[in-house]
Order: structure tokens, then C-alpha cells, then sequence
């Protein structure tokens, strides 16, 4: 019997793995794809909820959280288009420019 | 079916932080969220499940790998790591955060009231008119910021990447 406690714990292990790209990866693409890991590990357990609540707040929810990282994803890659156009690298170690 | 899913997608998800190419990255993120889709299904969101392969593998890793293909022609070189001391504390950093949301969610603090659509209810009305039922009447403010937060993101995606503005 898988209960809401499986899928909660697969969503909080989801989330670590992302939260370690980020932290590991220094390739500015590769660690906007570990921000869309979380994103979705947390819309999992999103779902996990609406599911065994029997509510439908939670699938509401997840439908607007994947608008946003929509948007998000294309305005971070056009951010990551201009980064390339000025630095010529998306390594985030070059982007040091505003570091005091 | 759960366990087959869940492991396939935690070994993909490593898979794309330790991966060096990043073209393999975002197939492997692609195949993660394939297998959180049918987790979808699992837990009877059809229609979220469809918009997880739609919005996921259609738009957003085209859009990933038409940048990579655009900025990494030469991916091989380069690569070098300023901050290789990084890596092992990351992890251990890591290993903690997951215990403690494990803690969390052992200590049963997640409980909310029921609500009213349990899967009889859902079957009878059907899934994806509820969602567009309640889309168009409790969530009718959200749904039309949604359209205007798009709107926004197109144009400040045109206007970042534009050569000259």
C-alpha cells in the first residue's frame, strides 16, 4: 500500500538531489535545471496531497506553479543568452562581476 | 509500479547533476519528469500528468536544448571547477536537508482536513472538466494573472535576448 508518506519522502529526496546540483554544478544551464528538479519535486508532493486529502486545491496549485516555471524557464534562458553574449561562458564562477 | 517509478526517477535526477554534457543533462531531466508524469496518473491527475509531458518534455527541454545547441559549441573544453572543495560539503549539506525533511514528515504534522473530491466524485464529474470548472470560477483571478505573468515573460524574454535594445 503506498501511502502519502512514500510520495512525500521521494519528493523530499527529488529536492535534495536538486538542492546538490545547484550547490555542485557550475554551468549556469545545468543548474537552472536542477531549479526545475525542485520545482517539480515539490508539485509532486503537491499532488501527493490533493490526492489523499481528496481535495483539488493541490492540482490547482501544481497547474499554475508549471505557468510560472514556464515563464520562468524562458525568461532564465534568455537571461543565459545575454550572459553568453557579454561574458562568452555560462560558467557562473566568470559571473563575478558584481562580487565585492 | 510506484517503486519502479520512483527509483527510475531519483537515478535520473543523479544522473543529471553528475552528468558532464549538458545535452545528456536535460534528457535525463526529461526522463525524471516522465516518470514523475505517471506518478501523476498513479495518483489519479490525469490531467496534470498530461500537462507535465506537454509543458515539460515539449516546451521546456526544446527550449533547453535549442540554448545549449546555441551557446555550447564547444562543450569538451573549459569545465574547469574554481570551487572543487565545494562538492563534499554540498553533499553532506544535502544528506542533512534530506534528513531533516524526513524528520518533518515523520512527525505526521501534515494533517489537513479532508475535502470534498474524493475519486468517486472526480470520476463522476470527470477530471479535466473539474479542473476547467474550477479554473473558470474559484481560481478565475489567478487564471487571468497566469495570462498576464505570460505576456510579461514573453516580452522580457524578447527583449534580453534582442542584440541591440
Amino acid at each position: 500500500m503506498i501511502t502519502l508518506t512514500h510520495y512525500l519522502v521521494l519528493s523530499a529526496i527529488l529536492f535534495s538531489i536538486g538542492v546538490v546540483g545547484v550547490l555542485i554544478r557550475r554551468d549556469a544551464i545545468v543548474i537552472f535545471m536542477c531549479i526545475e528538479l525542485m520545482l517539480n519535486a515539490v508539485n509532486l508532493s503537491f499532488v501527493a496531497f490533493a490526492h489523499f486529502l481528496h481535495s483539488m486545491e493541490g492540482q490547482m496549485f501544481v497547474f499554475f506553479s508549471m505557468t510560472v516555471a514556464a515563464a520562468e524557464a524562458t525568461v532564465g534562458l534568455a537571461i543565459i543568452i545575454a550572459m553568453f553574449r557579454n561574458k562568452d561562458t555560462v560558467n557562473v564562477d566568470n559571473m563575478n562581476i558584481m562580487k565585492w | 509500479m510506484f517503486y519502479v517509478m520512483a527509483a527510475t526517477s531519483v537515478v535520473a535526477s543523479l544522473y543529471l547533476i553528475f552528468e558532464k554534457n549538458p545535452v545528456f543533462c536535460a534528457l535525463y531531466m526529461v526522463f525524471s519528469f516522465i516518470n514523475i508524469a505517471v506518478l501523476y496518473v498513479l495518483l489519479e491527475a490525469q490531467f496534470i500528468a498530461a500537462v507535465q509531458v506537454i509543458v515539460y518534455t515539449g516546451a521546456i527541454m526544446v527550449l533547453f536544448l535549442f540554448v545549449i545547441m546555441l551557446l555550447m559549441v564547444n562543450v569538451e573544453q573549459k569545465q574547469k571547477d574554481d570551487l572543487p572543495f565545494q562538492r563534499i560539503p554540498a553533499m553532506i549539506l544535502g544528506f542533512v536537508l534530506l534528513v531533516v525533511m524526513g524528520l518533518t514528515i515523520k512527525s505526521k504534522i501534515f494533517q489537513g482536513k479532508e475535502g470534498e473530491y474524493t475519486s468517486a466524485k472526480v470520476e463522476s464529474i470527470g477530471h479535466t472538466q473539474l479542473i476547467g470548472k474550477l479554473l473558470f470560477t474559484d481560481y478565475l483571478l489567478p487564471f487571468e494573472m497566469t495570462s498576464i505573468l505570460l505576456f510579461v515573460a514573453v516580452i522580457g524574454a524578447i527583449i534580453l535576448a534582442k542584440r541591440k535594445v
